[in-house]
This record gives structure tokens, sequence and C-alpha cells, in this order.
């Protein structure tokens, strides 16, 4: 018979094969390749043009029936709408068109004009130009300002205006003068002025501990609050000193001024301490357009946020996710590590072992709002107001541990996360080959030695593992974060430079919560909608980092623990 | 290193009625020629109607027999006759089985070794053990070798690097590997792996090497190594071989016993056993016929 059976062509021949089978597989992979790719491709197209500096548009637009207005604007983005929805919602449209283009654009001036974004209809719209010298001026509040620099100003006087020419230049220098005074209010405020008030508070609480503190003798607890009189006199002095320079510096800070024209022809003085950033968007050439987008990205990255999350940077947010899962990871392997090595190699594997088990694999099935709710419970309302009757009985009833904060959040996580390390550890130390256990033993280790310094080395690549899969499921909350310790705001970060450095009763910010926080609390909505996109996509890119080094970590430690074949 | 061997000793030398109640009986049943062939102080293992059972399964059958010291004793028999089983009480591995339970005695120069006060640790560091699957740590040559000493808190470097290179030298391996000592041990053959893992057994300088099918897993070169280490290293140390090769017994060993179904059937000088069996079963099995 021969070998080539070219009958076996059918359909199901092709069946039996196994051919389906192998499409139905690959189609898996496909789509579930192209989903992960589409959700990343979406995240940066929308959150990465953001930082782009558009051109600016000048135009006329007019409704049909309605007077003509000048607008000054970004376009945001264009689409089709049905035109029984514009006629609806009231406006007189002269076409018979089904549909109409209408565009959203970006106006700015909220103080003038009331809001910033507005959706215009591109029809009505006519002598559209992009004038090099339109100005956006970012501002601390407010948000964005479109219009035309008109002149500059130090205390009321003119020193450039437009006729003279050089208006621009003078204008950008002042901006960076006002900008480097600002930075070091910044660094007065928060800094020198920020320790000192945490100076006064430790001495206020070293006060009230004396007056708590019943079994210290009289003279000696007049001695002590001397002592801290003279202490805070001291640094009352210092306050009033650094009280002095802030007034100076805002002094400086507000003496010049500039004026702009809107579009529509109005002028506006402001000053320029107002200034985060001004530029002239239509002037720019690509490599300067290119190296503006870099600048504002990495702001992005690493600045604070003004306005209610909606303009600055994320930095903070970035950071507590960050401090915040480090935390939990050094809680959780530890723990986990040991409960595993309990259970798979010290405890009878009898009825209850097998219990134990099944709850623990049952417990990562939980809710993680539930740990939210356990973890303000127990963590906060009962240990933590217990360690702050125990531990800091001077600052009650203000509470230091009883209150949602870093350290609470990580021990919330770190318990859901839990059972996700035992259950990888386990399965770690099942798989370490028997022979290699009886080779240990065989040589006169005890079984604790034989643990030591054989099976666990061998299993750390499966708690690397755990300790990924805990890293994915922890950075991502965000659900019981809101319980436990994060805010929208906070006012510092929770490492410092006072001491003891490392601030774990305070809040802190996270970046799954800002992305809540800034997409749906957010009065600006169509302002903070591609910073949602910018937040997600840096969350991604976190949790993919963290996991990334830890996967680096479990590679080398395969390679230096690989077991044998067997 | 001494100082620790002493200490293993002291615990043994505490029972001498035992001693004395089982040279009785040894004469006594008077069933076999090795036994009343060797002295006394020539007996480094002595297996008293020893039973042994997995939960309710019966693996070993009254088994009496003694190991002469600094001899090769082989244990042959067809899969699953208990003769791994009964290697494996030598050194109480069968311990770590939980449902595993002992009828009978074991004597180590005469104090039993399944006595209570016995620290099983020092007791294993005495009977060292080489399994059928080369199984070195996943560390390099020199810290497999060392594993031991460190375990006893040996950790000076300048008595380690004397103890690897002894060891390594006494497993014929030294030459092979002493330019790469800090690689991995798992990079090497199978055979060296194998005689690393005796280099690893002999450095804790035990009286007893147990090996389990040493050589099963091993190529027929790396066997002959194997083989030529065994007849190099029975000068210094009583050595217990279990094997499926008859040809390997016959070649390594100076005392044969043969084990069917957990009974022993006959222990005997290897030239006699093999040439002139006197039980039925051992004749058929060394011909073939069985097995």
């Amino acid at each position: 018979m021969s070998l080539h059976d070219d009958n076996k062509q059918g359909f199901i021949e092709w069946c039996k094969r196994g051919e389906p089978m192998i499409w139905l597989n690959a189609a898996a992979v496909t789509v579930s390749t192209l989903a992960v790719i589409g959700l990343l491709l979406l995240l940066t197209v929308r959150g990465m043009g953001h930082f782009w500096p558009a051109s600016v548009m000048q135009a006329q637009y007019q409704l049909p029936s309605e007077t003509v207005a000048s607008i000054l604007a970004e376009r945001v983005e264009s689409e089709q709408v049905p035109i029984e929805q514009l006629l609806s919602a009231g406006f007189k449209i002269d076409t018979n068109d089904a549909f109409v283009k209408r565009e959203l654009v970006k106006l700015g001036n909220r103080d003038i004009g009331g809001a910033d974004f507005k959706w215009v209809i591109s029809r009505y719209l006519s002598d559209v130009s992009y004038p090099k010298d339109a100005v956006v001026i970012e501002r601390r509040e407010w948000g964005n300002f479109y219009g035309f620099l008109q002149n500059v100003k130090q205390q009321g006087q003119i020193v450039a205006s437009l006729e003279e020419g050089d208006a621009w230049s003078e204008f950008q220098a002042r901006v960076s003068r006002a900008n480097e005074i600002h930075d070091k209010i910044t660094k007065i405020e928060k800094k020198d002025i920020g320790s000192i008030n945490y100076r006064l508070e430790k001495l206020r609480l070293r006060d009230r501990g004396l007056e708590l503190d019943t079994s210290m003798a009289d003279a000696q607890r007049q001695q002590e609050k001397a002592d801290i009189a003279l202490e805070r006199a001291e640094l009352d002095s210092q306050y009033k000193g650094m009280q002095q320079q802030l007034a100076d510096l805002y002094q400086q800070w507000h003496r010049d001024t500039f004026t702009v024209k809107t579009a529509s022809g109005q002028t506006k003085e402001q000053r320029i301490a107002t200034v985060v950033h001004a530029y002239q968007p239509n002037g720019m050439n690509v490599f300067q357009k290119l190296g503006f987008y870099f600048a504002k990205f990495a702001e992005f990255l690493t600045d604070e946020p003004r306005e209610a999350n909606t303009e600055g940077g994320i930095f903070p947010a970035i950071f507590g996710t960050v401090i915040m899962v480090l935390i939990m990871s050094v809680l959780v392997t530890p723990f986990g590590v040991v409960a595993a090595v309990y259970l798979r190699e010290y405890a009878k594997q009898g009825f209850m072992t097998r219990v134990v088990r099944i709850a623990v694999n049952n417990l990562a099935g939980v809710p993680s709002i539930v740990y939210g709710v356990f973890g303000l419970g127990f963590f906060i309302y009962f240990l933590g107001s217990e360690m702050d009757k125990a531990f800091f009985p001077e600052a009650l009833p203000a509470p230091t541990f009883g209150t949602p904060g870093l350290l609470w959040a990580s021990v919330t996580l770190a318990l859901l996360t839990l059972p996700v390390v035992i259950v990888a550890t386990e399965e770690g130390l099942a798989r370490i080959p028997r022979n290699l256990r009886e080779g240990s033993l065989a040589l006169g280790a005890t079984k604790a030695e034989t643990l030591w310094r054989v099976v666990l080395p061998m299993a750390s690549p499966a708690m690397m593992t755990g300790l990924i899969l805990a890293v994915a499921r922890a950075a991502g909350e965000v659900a019981p974060l809101m319980l436990v310790g994060v805010v929208k705001l906070a006012p510092s970060l929770p490492v410092d430079g006072n001491f003891p450095y490392f601030h774990l009763d305070q809040k802190f910010m996270h970046l799954g919560f800002h992305i809540y926080d800034v997409g749906f609390q957010s009065p600006n909505v169509e302002a903070a909608r591609p910073l949602v996109y910018a937040t997600a996509l840096l969350l991604v890119v976190i949790i993919a980092l963290l996991n990334l080094s830890a996967v680096a970590l479990r590679n080398h430690l395969r390679e230096k623990y690989k077991s044998l074949e067997m | 290193m001494n100082d620790v061997n002493d200490k293993a000793a002291n615990f043994m030398t505490s029972d001498k009625s035992n001693v004395k109640a089982h040279a009785i009986n040894i004469e006594s049943l008077g069933r076999n020629r090795v036994e009343q062939s060797i002295h006394d102080e020539d007996i480094t293992l002595t297996v008293d109607n020893l039973d042994l059972y997995y939960g309710e399964k019966q693996a070993l059958f009254d088994v009496n027999m003694v190991i002469p010291r600094k001899k090769v004793t082989a244990f042959i028999g067809p899969s699953g006759c208990g003769k791994s089983t009964l290697l494996r009480c030598f050194n109480r591995m069968n311990d770590l089985i939980d449902t595993c339970r002992v009828d009978g005695g074991i004597s180590l120069d005469g104090s039993n070794i399944f006595d209570k006060r016995v620290d099983v640790a020092t007791l294993r560091r005495r009977v060292g053990m080489v399994f059928q699957k080369p199984n070195p740590f996943p560390k390099s040559i020199y810290e497999n070798v060392a594993y031991g000493l460190r375990i006893q808190g040996i950790n000076k470097k300048r008595v380690l690097d004397e103890v690897v290179e002894r060891s390594l030298r006494g497993a014929a391996l030294w030459e092979e590997v002493k330019d790469r000592l800090h690689d991995n041990a798992l990079g090497m053959s199978g055979g060296q792996q194998q005689r690393l893992v005796i280099a690893r057994t002999i450095a804790v300088e035990p009286e007893v090497l147990l090996l389990d099918e040493p050589a099963s897993a091993l190529d027929p070169i790396s066997t002959l190594k194997i083989e030529e280490l065994i007849y190099e290293l029975k000068d210094k140390y009583t050595i217990v071989i279990v094997t499926h090769n008859m040809q390997q017994a016959a070649r390594v060993s100076d005392y044969t016993a043969f084990m069917y179904m957990g009974k022993l059937i006959e222990f005997d000088n290897t030239d006699i056993l093999f040439t002139n069996p006197s039980n039925k079963q051992t004749e058929d099995y060394i011909t073939g016929r069985y097995g």
C-alpha cells in the first residue's frame, strides 16, 4: 500500500488530522495577543498625544442667525454626528446632509469664557489661520490661556511691548526668573518650614508626654519643660526668619505683569508669577516641538499634580504605588514562605492540613474590597488604635496609626496576596526531587539543615514566581486601598528628610486611585481624559517593570539552582 | 573532625550487654558459614530477626545476617525483593516513610541503631549512602564535597580544602575536576556525578558505605570506574552494595546475599554462592531461570 494516500483529503480527514484544533489554538493566541497590543496602543495613542504642543487655530465661528465670534483654540478631536442630534439640541443648521462634522476645541481662558472646551460645527468655521504669534500660556490656576502677547510690565512700567519687537524674549526671560523664585518659595515652604513644623509637632508631643507621665519628679519635669520652651523659642525665631524671607520672595515674584489680548480683542493683565510655561506652538519646528514634548512628559513623571490633579505631574502617585508594593513584598514573602514550609514540610499531611490548604487557596478568591473592609476594621480600628494607646498616648485624640495609612495599606495587600505566595512556594517545595533531600539527610544533616541549605535555595525561583504574581495583583488593586490609606492628594511623600525618614503612618497617593479620581471625580472632564490614559499607561508600565525585575531575579536563581533533569 | 566522631562513638558503645546477647544469638543459630567464619570484632553490622512493614504490607521477613568489616557485601535478587529496603535500614533512611515500621534489631558495632537515644544524624554520618541516581546538590563541586563538613560546623578554609582534595582523590575524581572545583556540579557527566557523590560521602569519614545500585544509571565505562573505585575503597570502608547486575556482584564483592520476596535466602562467600549455591532458589536465580 502506498504511503501517499491521495484519497484522504476530505473534510472529515482534515478534522481527523487535528487541523481544526490547531487553527482554534492559533486563533485564541492571536486574539489574546491582539487584545493586549490593542490595549497598549489605545493607551499610548490617547495618553501620549496629550503632551504634544498642538497648533493653535484662529478662526471666525458663526452659527446661522447668530453673531460672529473669533476663536483661538487647539483642535482636540472631530467626529460625525447625525443632524437630528444637533437639531434637537437647538442648533439651527442649514443643510440637508444626514451627518455633519463637529470638532472639539480647547479654548482655554476659563477665567474669561467659563469653559475650556467647546464643540464647534466645522462648516461654520471660516478664515482659519495659524498665526505664528499666538501664545499658549500654562498657568498655575485657571488652566491654559490662549491669546496674543501685548506687553510686559515691571511694577506697572512697560519694559517691552509688541511694537518694540522683543516682547516675547523679554517675557520668556521674566517667566523663567519667576519660576526660579517659585522653586525657592516651594523649597522653603515644603522643606524648611515643613521640617520646622515637624519638629514643633514633636516638641508639642514631648510636652504632652511629660504631662501624661505621672511618675516623673516635678523638678525634672520643670527642667524638661524649660528645655522644650527653649527649643520652641529657637524654632519659632527660625520660623520668623523664614517668614520674612518668604515675604521678600513673594514680593519679588509678584513684581512683573504682562498683558495679553484674546481672540475677541479683550485684553487682560496678569502676573507673570501665574505662568508655568508659555510657548508659541505655531512658530515651533518639529525639533522644538519634540523637545517640548519630552520636557512635558518628564514634567508629568516628576512633578506634583496641580489644579485638582488635572494638571502637572503624577510623581507622588508613582512613588506611593512603588513604595507600597515594595513594603508589601517585604512583608508577604517571608510570611508566605514560612507558612508554606510548615504546611508542606512539617505539618502531618492529614485532614486538618488539607482543610487549611483549601482555606488558604480559597482566600485568593475573596473579593479585594472585603480585604479592605477587614483592613479597616481590624488593622486600623483595632490594631492601630491599640498601638496608639500603647505607643503614642501623647498624640491622642489625634490618631497616629489608628487611621488609614501606608503601613496598613501595605499590610492589607500583603494579606490579600499571601495565598498566592503560599501556593506558589508549596508547589516549588513539592517539586524538589526526593533524592536530593535524601542525599543531604544521608550526609548527617538534620531536616532543618536540609531545608535551609538544599530545599529552600532550590525552591527560591518558585517563591519569586509567587512574589511576581503577588506584585502583579497588588500593584493593580484599588478598591481596598480606598479604605485603608490612599488619598486624592497627599501633602507630602511618605519618605522625606525628617527623622525617621520613613513615615508609615502617612496617607499616600496611588496610580490606580489617581486614574479613578482624575477620570471620574474631576471637575474638568475633557482636560482630564488624556491624563487618565497616560496614567493608565504608566501604571501598566510600572507593574511591568516591577514584574520584569522580579522575573530577572527569578531567572538568575533558576540558573543558579537549576535542578537535575529527572 | 575527630572530636565529632568520638562523640558519635560514645552513644554506640554505651550498650555493652547488647553485644554479648548478639554474639550468643549468632552462635546458637549456627546457620551459615559466614557468621561462623568471622570473628565478632570483624563484624560491623548485625541484623537480628528483622521484620519490616510498610503499613499493613510486610516487606522484610525475619532477616538475620552480619556485614563483615572492610569487605564488600553485595545484595542481589529480583526487583521488589527487599534488598534496597534492607540497605536503607542500615542508616535508618526508612524513617522518612511515615508508614514504615520495624521489628527486630540492627546493631552497628554492637549497639542497636533503633534505640531511642540514637541520634539519627550521627548514625548517618557513620553510615554513608550513595543512591541509584546521581544526586549532587545544585552547588559547586567544592561545596558538594564540603557539604557534610559545613553541616558539622566546620568552615575553616584550610580544613575544607584538604578534605575536599582528599575525598576527590579518594573517589578518583581529583585529576578530572581540580581545575574547575567551583563550577556547578550539574555540569558533570553522570559517571562523574556519581563519583562526586561518593567523594561527598567519604568526606565525612563514615565507617560504612551503602551503595544502592550505584552504577545502574551509568554507561559501561563509568560503571567500570565505579567498580574499580569500590575495589580501592574497601581497604578503608565496610561496603554494602545493592546491584541487579550479577556479574558486577561477582566482580566486586567478597560476600553475597541473595534475597527473594523479602527473605534472605542465602548468604555466603561470593565465590561459593556463585559456583556452588546450597539453595535451589539461588541456583535458579543466578543461572537466569527466573527473576
